[in-house]
């Protein structure tokens, strides 16, 4: 019998996968764009375990809507990495440097 | 009375959608360059908005749409507060998106979305409503930030925001699965009632600093600050000056529906969290402040250490604290708008206007403007009797009646460090010999409205009250 925590546990791992990813991806954008996507999917397990266990549909529906944000959201963040990559010729992360902060 | 439907109290935003499907299909066939049918549309409609959100005040809380949604004193307050923010923003944005190949229909149709965005945010009783409000929002902020094709920074700025607002709401979004897991419901309301009979425990814990990172990075808050200053100088000023203002105080709105509303019995939970981000963002903005010699990268870091003196109030935990908070908040919304409206007024066709030194001469060819910045400039440094003065004196005194003197002497010792900054911009203009005229924009709505927004500076700053009895009526009105 798979439990809540294990459930919770897969979640908490893709999480860290995800926020590992976009801290030391030193490569491409496209793969932040992944692991912000796999960042929510994180989320959407952590709400389908909790529904399921609960009994209990809202966070099933909050699960529908994280999912259509989510298509918008990597419609918006590809336009904007090709607009990037229209001004530069590359999506290389290091080389997103000219603003300093 | 929790009736299901009840669409008097989404009136507003279904107004705005409605107006926003009329604005889109008009500026659909409108050949027009200048695109001012589309302009006087959108502004007309925030107008409106304003008078119908005008009439709201003082009426009674209502809830509805099984409890998703709220209309009270404090959202009409805010969303007055966001109409008017946008409409000055989109004033000064109109010359200098002309000269800029950006005055296309979408620059105003993004605002408007955004808009609605925050006014869902403000409104919103469930946390699924603040979700959606939020992302409605930073979607729109995203593409208008990305609207100037051409420009390499811009396009930079927007990859940046995009991927940190991404991982915000992520952040965010997992607080929010943890605590639904814990308490069973997404609905503010229940989840402050599941926590007057329960107490918090770690998991809700766990959820909850999830959940204070996320406002924190939505904020620009020292320490998830180090993308705030490059998407406000990166992005085109004008829509700098929009969304290092108005999206802040929805923000406001969006923390204190989560973390009061909700978490309000768990205070000792998130306050010092809250406290440790506003003494860290009031020391690093002010003092990184210091070494910056372009104007939007002075001003962004001023941003930063105005959150902090913002979040000090909210850490301190009572309604006359939220109130001094929401009167800061809305204060810094007016104030920063002018801020960048400096930038956005010396900015000519081919050059974009940086540096603090391009400021030299001003106070000997345009006294007038020269004085008009000195106002605004003195104003943020929080100098009596301009407007950024009393909020910063509310929290203050607010802070050292809770007990905390140690770090009020702190914040006020680095509001005087940040006073050296703004009196540079100050001696530039008035004390540093320059023989030529700096360019200035020739258009006359946006010297009329700087004027009038400065000058709102002064004459709200001798009346404080005008402002702040409807910050302090918003939270009387809560209990």
């Amino acid at each position: 019998m798979i439990g809540l925590s294990d459930y919770l546990l897969l979640s908490a791992i893709l999480f860290a996968i995800s926020v590992a990813g976009i801290i030391i991806n030193r490569k491409n954008v496209i793969t932040l764009l992944m692991c912000i996507e796999l960042m929510l999917l994180a989320v959407n397990t952590n709400f389908i375990a909790f529904s399921h266990f609960l009994q209990d549909s809202a966070g099933q529906i909050f699960v529908f809507f994280i999912l259509t944000v989510a298509a918008a959201e990597a419609a918006i963040g590809l336009a904007i990495i090709v607009v990037l990559f229209r001004n530069r010729a590359t999506i290389d992360v290091e080389k997103i440097n000219q603003l300093k902060g | 009375m929790t009736s299901s439907v009840n669409f008097s109290i989404i009136s507003a935003e279904i107004f705005l959608l409605v107006a926003l499907c009329v604005i889109m299909i008009v500026d659909l066939f409108q050949r027009d360059k200048e695109r001012k049918l589309t302009f006087l549309l959108t502004q007309l409609s925030l107008v409106s908005l304003f008078v119908m959100g005008a009439q709201d005040l003082g009426l009674e809380r209502q809830v509805g749409y099984s409890e998703h949604w709220i209309k009270d004193q404090f959202s009409t307050v805010l969303k007055l507060a966001i109409y008017l923010g946008t409409f000055v923003a989109l004033l000064y944005a109109r010359p200098f998106i002309r000269e800029r190949n950006l005055m296309r229909g979408e620059y105003y149709l993004l605002t408007l979305f955004s808009v609605l965005g925050m006014m869902i945010m403000v409104s919103a009783n469930s946390l699924l409503v603040v979700y959606l409000g939020l992302e409605l929002l930073s979607l729109s902020l995203y593409a208008l930030v990305a609207l100037q094709r051409d420009s390499n920074i811009a396009s930079e700025s927007a990859v940046k925001y995009f991927v940190m607002g991404g991982l915000a709401s992520g952040f965010l979004l997992y607080g929010i699965s943890l605590v639904y897991g814990m308490t069973g419901t997404i609905i503010i309301s229940e989840i402050a009632s599941y926590l007057s009979a329960n107490q918090a425990n770690l998991m809700i814990q766990f959820g909850l600093v999830f959940i204070v990172v996320g406002i924190a990075f939505k904020f620009g808050a020292a320490p998830f600050h180090m993308w705030l200053p490059d998407i406000y100088h990166g992005s085109p000023s004008s829509i700098t000056a929009y969304i290092s203002s108005v999206p802040k105080i929805a923000a406001f709105g969006m923390a204190f529906r989560i973390l009061e509303s909700s978490f309000g019995e768990a205070d000792i939970h998130w306050t010092p969290m809250i406290m440790i981000c506003a003494m860290l963002s009031i020391v690093l903005g002010n003092i990184v402040a210091l070494v910056q010699t372009n104007l939007k990268r002075m001003l962004s870091y001023s941003a930063i250490a105005h959150i902090g003196y913002f979040l000090l109030g909210l850490s301190i935990g009572n309604d006359e604290a939220y109130s001094a908070s929401m009167f800061y908040i809305i204060v810094y919304a007016l104030m920063t708008i002018a801020g960048f409206g400096i930038i956005i007024f010396m900015s000519s066709e081919n050059k974009d206007y940086q540096q603090i030194s391009d400021l030299r001469g001003m106070g000997r060819f345009h006294p007038w403007y020269a004085l008009m910045f000195t106002l605004i400039m003195v104003s943020m440094a929080g100098i009596p009797p301009f407007i950024g003065f009393w909020p910063k004196l509310e929290i203050f005194r607010l802070l050292i009646a809770d007990g905390q003197v140690l770090a009020a002497v702190v914040a006020i010792a680095f509001s005087v460090i940040g006073l050296v900054y703004y009196l540079k911009v100050v001696k530039e203009m008035f004390f540093v010999d320059c023989e030529d005229s700096p360019k200035v924009s020739n258009s006359r709505s946006l010297k009329i409205a700087l004027s009038i927004n400065c000058m709102l500076l002064l004459v709200f700053g001798l009346m404080p009250d005008s402002i702040y009895q409807y910050c302090i009526s918003a939270f009387a009105s809560l209990n």
